[in-house]
């Protein structure tokens, strides 16, 4: 793609015994947008944090444009972080949180003027220099502390779930505002998310990650078209998730019946996992599918309605923006292009990870 | 990490060498001196002599007159807190101003002050005789120094109570009320009972320095009336017999642990229902 | 309520009132005087014991709240179980009778054969006057968000730069207020005092003490009233400033 940037070398990290990265190894290239996706717990902010220099991996080390900066301290690194609930510094105004870096490192007070304005106008705060940090909106305070990051030029900035605490209709805002910050600076962007329509949305590269494993690295399209397990399956987007027998090249089972796929290369008669998003589970007349069943739910999402299908004991959702009433009988039919084979998971952890989101 | 980690325990040192030069080991030199005798060797008989008539009656008449002014204490902070959550006008800090403020003025002398209220030529018996009364022994006596305990720890059970019972979620006395509970039935089965850490905090912080004080018992009591304060006071500041005095304060230290272990036990349940009640919120 | 207040500031009106009365004898009114706040300024003794009782009150405030609060950052960064057993001892003396306290310090200055003075009373009061600092130290800093101090090394800032121009100014008040009530507490104590103070050293506590049998001077009436009348004025004032600045935080919302 680009230039290497930062390498994540091989790096294991545990507390008090607990792992929480084991062997993660991650490169992040200059000029991108980076976001690492998972559940609470999986690892993804340590990550962050032993990029900003606030924890030191156990073993392993972080390389910065061809230089091992594993023990730097944070104050020395070329990074700034957005922390998750923006930090301000409460008993300073705005441009006294925007310029606290920058008086540290002793710039002219006209350097720092011009940067205050630069920085406010940028992330859309003109005129808010003087006001207290404690009278601001949620969203705005975000903003200062984006702000605040970087002024300091840094080639690249950290955010930790930054969006998490604002209302549904200001995360969608300030998504199209961070994209947009992030062209006009030209630095990389890591962000660390749990809320998969955000990493969808913004990012060139996602990291999906659990329980301290990379599970799936990819573009967007690639991680929501073809999840390499279950896990990154089920986390990202809805999905009919089911365990099916690969017959042969071309062809599996679910529940013993048979369906077409284009996947080849798992073996014969194998135990595997079968994604299906709901968007592809097609419903159609009776003696037009591959399988019979009878609608049992029905909702009306907005775009689209959601239907769960009873299909011999077992629960297919799909969707689409024609209804079927409930208790309609009906048959499905999948285009065999939309049908994700992927191995069983070989680790017990792997097994052990059934999430409900 | 490890590097902030140092810079901790750099901080910590100093406090945990003050914590173990005057803390534990002064505490450890006073069981030490309660375990021996003159010459060093080790006897229970300063611990012993709590038993001997006049160390026993003090101790006795310590615990009654402090039990008494914690009841006391309690019987009129209680509806005295009740009084100011209910009417609301009262700003925490304004209470607090009112209970702290006298602290300025030093509580030897205020405590004195009452020897010019209670004396037999008094404010009160100036007053008793002007109207035509018989004037009151009321200096010197049990009910002086009671009345002194009280006049000086009252703050200690007021703020605690005060605090627990601003504390208390409105929405849980009118749910109270909803279920059909009366004002008497509303009190005795949802207020008090949530109001009791409060309570036993506020007992225990007036139950002690009552018990121990020898200060209003010398002030108010004319130096005839000994509590088992003013007996450990003697045998270290007159009588020089340290031993003694730290054998009778050996047992003053089990009713402080005692104290201690209730208010503890009283604050852990206070948390697990603090802990129960955000889980529930979350 | 108005008996209860009445209760807590007769005795305190009394004082105040003795403080002007021309009779020595406090069973007596004598006339009006301001004799007593005249003649205090040149009794040596008093001035002595007062200037004992304000710098012992400063010096051992001000130290505790450096220990106390350099405790409260090393006590959180501990395990749990290892943390509340600190705690516990560093409660000890707030827990703990004054009368044993005040006894196992006297003891401990005769083992170690120090003399007692003036140095004796500081080590005891800045020992009592930790745990209130801790007290009132703890929760702020417990609350503090912690991404504060790292935002602060995040940007540039040395550890020491970023404590004291982020964690620092968030704790202060708390700070402050513990500072007060440590330094009530020690300008109050007279039980710990009078164990460790000797022969030689007086505060306003034992002065007073040793007074009491032989009938308490009315200049003394007169410095404590004047010392309860100018708190009472601060604490008023400084109220006021924080119920306006109140006002003013709220209004520019």
């Amino acid at each position: 793609m680009k230039n290497e940037l930062i390498h994540l070398n091989h790096i294991s990290k545990s507390y008090n015994g607990k792992v929480v990265l084991d062997d993660l190894d991650l490169i992040i290239h200059e000029n991108e947008f980076v976001t690492i996706l998972g559940p609470s717990g999986c690892g993804k902010t340590t990550t962050l944090r032993i990029l900003a220099g606030f924890e030191t991996p156990d073993i392993g080390s972080v390389i910065f444009s061809g230089k091992d900066i594993t023990n730097l301290p944070p104050n020395k690194r070329q990074l700034n972080t957005v922390f998750q609930n923006y930090a301000l510094f409460t008993h300073m105004n705005v441009a006294e949180n925007i310029a606290f870096g920058l008086k540290i490192k002793k710039q002219s007070r006209s350097y720092i003027e011009d940067k205050i304005q630069y920085a406010l106008k940028l992330v859309g705060l003109e005129g808010f220099e003087k006001r207290s940090v404690n009278n601001l909106s949620g969203g705005q305070q975000q903003r200062v502390a984006i702000a605040r990051a970087i002024v300091n030029e840094p080639r690249v900035l950290l955010l930790d779930e930054p969006l998490g605490a604002l209302d549904l209709k200001l995360r969608q805002d300030m998504q199209y505002e961070l994209i947009r910050m992030k062209n006009e600076l030209s630095i990389t962007f890591i962000y660390v998310t749990h809320d998969q329509q955000e990493a969808l949305t913004m990012s060139d590269t996602i990291v999906v990650m659990n329980q301290g494993y990379i599970q799936q690295m990819g573009t967007p399209e690639e991680i929501y078209n073809e999840p390499e397990n279950a896990f990154v399956a089920d986390f990202i987007g809805d999905s009919n998730l089911f365990p099916g027998i690969f017959v042969r090249d071309e062809m599996i089972t679910i529940d013993g019946v048979p369906f077409a796929c284009v996947d080849t290369g798992f073996g014969t008669n194998k135990p595997v996992d079968i994604v299906i998003r709901p968007e592809d589970v097609d419903l159609v007349p009776c003696g037009q599918g591959t399988v019979s069943g009878v609608v049992t739910d029905l909702i009306f999402k907005g775009v689209h309605y959601e239907m769960c299908v009873d299909v011999n004991g077992r629960e297919w959702v799909s969707q689409s923006t024609m209804p079927c009433a409930v208790g309609e009988e009906v048959d499905i039919s999948v285009h065999p292009f939309n049908i994700q084979v992927m191995n069983k998971p070989e680790s017990e952890d792997e097994e052990a990870v059934k999430t409900d989101d | 990490m490890t590097k902030t980690r140092r810079i901790s325990g750099f901080l910590g040192l100093p406090f945990v060498f003050w914590a173990a030069a005057f803390i534990i080991i002064p505490l450890l030199m006073v069981v030490w001196y309660g375990l021996t005798d003159e010459n060093g060797a080790l006897t229970f008989a300063n611990i012993a002599a709590i038993a001997q008539p006049a160390h026993a009656k003090a101790l006795l008449l310590a615990l009654l007159l402090s039990l008494l002014a914690t009841a006391v204490c309690f019987l009129l902070a209680y509806p005295l807190c009740m009084f100011l959550v209910e009417a609301q006008k009262t700003s925490n800090s304004f209470l607090t101003m009112l209970l702290i403020v006298p602290m300025w003025m030093n509580f030897l002398l205020r405590t004195y002050a009452w020897q010019s209220i209670l004396e037999k030529t008094g404010i009160i018996n100036t007053f008793l005789t002007a109207i035509g009364l018989q004037p009151l022994r009321l200096i010197n006596t049990n009910g002086a120094i009671v009345l002194g305990m009280v006049y000086n720890f009252l703050p200690f059970m007021v703020l605690p109570i005060y605090n627990v019972l601003e504390d208390i979620d409105k929405n849980v006395i009118n749910a109270a009320r909803d279920l059909g509970a009366n004002g008497r039935q509303t009190f005795l089965k949802v207020i008090f009972p949530l109001s009791l850490p409060g309570v036993i905090s506020g007992i225990t912080m007036v139950f002690i320095p009552a018990l121990t004080t020898f200060v209003v018992s010398s002030l108010l009591g004319g130096g005839k009336i000994l509590l088992i304060g003013n007996v450990i006071e003697q045998e270290f500041m007159v009588a020089y017999d340290w031993n003694l005095g730290s054998g009778l304060s050996l047992v003053l230290l089990l009713f402080i642990i005692i104290n201690v272990v209730v208010s503890v036990i009283s604050e852990r349940g206070e948390e697990e229902l603090r802990r129960r009640k955000s889980d529930a919120e979350a | 309520m108005a008996l209860i207040f009445l209760f807590m500031y007769a005795p305190i009106a009394l004082l105040i009132v003795q403080s002007f009365n021309k009779s020595k004898s406090r069973g007596r009114w004598g006339g009006f005087t301001f004799e007593w706040y005249g003649s205090l300024f040149s009794d040596e003794s008093i001035i002595e014991a007062f200037t004992n009782t304000i710098t012992l009150a400063l010096l051992s405030s001000l130290i505790a709240v450096v220990l106390g609060t350099a405790a409260c950052i090393f006590l959180t960064k501990l395990k749990k179980r290892t943390r509340s057993i600190l705690m516990g001892v560093a409660n000890v003396p707030m827990l703990n009778a004054d009368i044993v306290t005040g006894i196992s310090f006297m003891l401990l200055f005769i083992t170690l054969r120090i003399e007692f003075g003036y140095s004796t009373i500081l080590l005891a009061h800045i020992t009592f006057n930790i745990p209130y600092v801790i007290l009132n130290v703890m929760p702020s800093y417990r609350d503090l968000n912690p991404h504060i101090y790292e935002a602060a090394l995040d940007l540039g800032a040395s550890p020491a730069y970023a404590f004291f121009k982020t964690v620092l100014p968030e704790i202060l008040p708390a700070i402050l207020s513990g500072g007060l009530m440590a330094f009530t507490m020690s300008i109050d104590d007279f039980i710990i005092t009078h164990f460790t103070a000797g022969a030689g050293v007086q505060t306003l506590s034992t002065k007073i003490y040793s007074e009491v049998k032989l009938g308490i001077k009315p200049e003394m009436y007169a410095l404590s009233s004047m010392i309860f009348l100018a708190v009472l004025i601060l604490l008023i004032l400084v109220n006021r400033v924080q119920g306006s600045s109140r006002k003013a935080q709220e209004e520019e919302v």
